[in-house]
């Protein structure tokens, strides 16, 4: 692997959960998601219902992908932010660092309230996330990691 | 990047089936995705034009089981493999834990099979990977026509290191589980060791 696995700690990951569970509730959204940029979800908040969230996860890190590219052809360094209006459902998209908070909302908010409510939690999640980084990268050298104790047994098990 | 959730135990890792256009990286994931228990997979999202060449990028999350506790999930991509495309490809490599090189066999795709693993070896160094050194599978795909280049060629031509090599017919499914297999195996053996 090029890069240190992402590891995201059992205290960090509620932190991130409690969160964005008050981001779902002050700004009257129906799901927050907080994304990894390559697609991998971390934390979910809300009304999911059937919505099949490993794909919405892995689109809107496709989504946001696609749209950097677009700022830095036209000179921007990024998009801070993705809107995509529709006649019942909306979506906010903050990226934040290496990570997407997305908002899943319907008439019951607006987008004013949902970009308020964002900008504070986004600093949260940021502080957190810093943290776990600095956490993996230190995470290595735990001589108690499972992931040593993981054998070829172990790995064969899976295609049995 | 793997991503590894203590919480929920859950390790997530990301494989890209990489080749020239129409080689067969879009067959690969619908055979792996009709084959798979529902239990064990997602939905496949196909981001394609109207004539089912892929646009942006497939996407299909697989479940492979718990290993140590943890529930390992793969996220296959597969990248578009036409040549105009190369900026979407960009984006997909990143994050990338294990990469399949999809080698269209017939003789008329050997330079194209050439220009792509070039490509690929570009577009890794442009986001800080190099192919030396990540997971890796060669897949050489398309066996089953009559004008397909001999094996020893295309190995001696597309091999970059000591990765395995599957010859495979994605349409019916042959090597297709092999390759997934070598590439799986080999992220979950890097983990091990960093």
């Amino acid at each position: 692997m090029a890069q240190l696995p992402f590891i995201i700690q059992e205290h960090q990951f509620h932190q991130l959960k409690s969160v964005i569970a008050r981001l779902c509730v002050e700004c009257a959204a129906r799901v927050v998601f907080l994304v990894d940029r390559d697609g991998q979800t971390i934390a979910i908040h809300g009304d999911i219902g059937d919505m099949d969230t490993t794909s919405f996860a892995s689109l809107a890190a496709g989504n946001v992908a696609a749209t950097s590219s677009m700022a830095k052809l036209i000179g921007e360094d990024v998009f801070p932010s993705v809107v995509h209006e529709g006649e019942r459902e909306s979506i906010f998209i903050s990226v934040i660092g290496r990570s997407l908070l997305v908002v899943v909302f319907d008439e019951r908010s607006t987008l004013g309230l949902v970009k308020i409510r964002a900008k504070k939690a986004s600093h949260e999640v940021a502080a957190i996330l810093e943290a776990a980084i600095n956490d993996s990268a230190t995470f290595k050298v735990n001589p108690n990691s499972v992931f040593a104790e993981i054998t070829d047994e172990d790995i064969d098990s899976l295609f049995s | 990047m793997t991503f590894i959730n203590y919480a929920s135990r859950e390790i997530n890792c990301k494989i890209v089936y990489y080749g020239p256009g129409l080689c067969g990286k879009t067959t690969n994931l619908q055979y792996i995705y009709d084959s798979t228990a529902q239990e064990a997979k997602g939905k496949l999202i196909s981001l394609a034009t109207e004539t089912d060449r892929t646009l942006f990028f497939d996407f299909m999350p697989l479940e492979l089981g718990t290993v140590r506790g943890f529930k390992t999930r793969f996220h296959l991509y597969t990248v578009p493999g036409q040549v105009y495309y190369d900026a979407s490809r960009k984006l997909i490599l990143k994050g990338v834990d294990g990469v399949v090189f999809v080698a269209d066999s017939q003789e008329e795709r050997f330079d194209a099979n050439i220009e792509s693993l070039y490509n690929l070896e570009e577009n890794l160094q442009s986001q800080g990977y190099d192919l030396m050194k990540i997971p890796y599978v060669l897949q050489l795909n398309k066996r089953d026509l009559p004008n397909v280049v001999p094996l020893e060629d295309l190995v001696n031509e597309l091999r970059r290191k000591d990765e395995p090599v599957f010859e495979a017919v994605a349409m019916n499914g042959t090597g297709v589980f092999d390759t997934l297999k070598a590439v799986a195996k080999q992220v979950l053996t890097e983990l091990r060791k960093s």
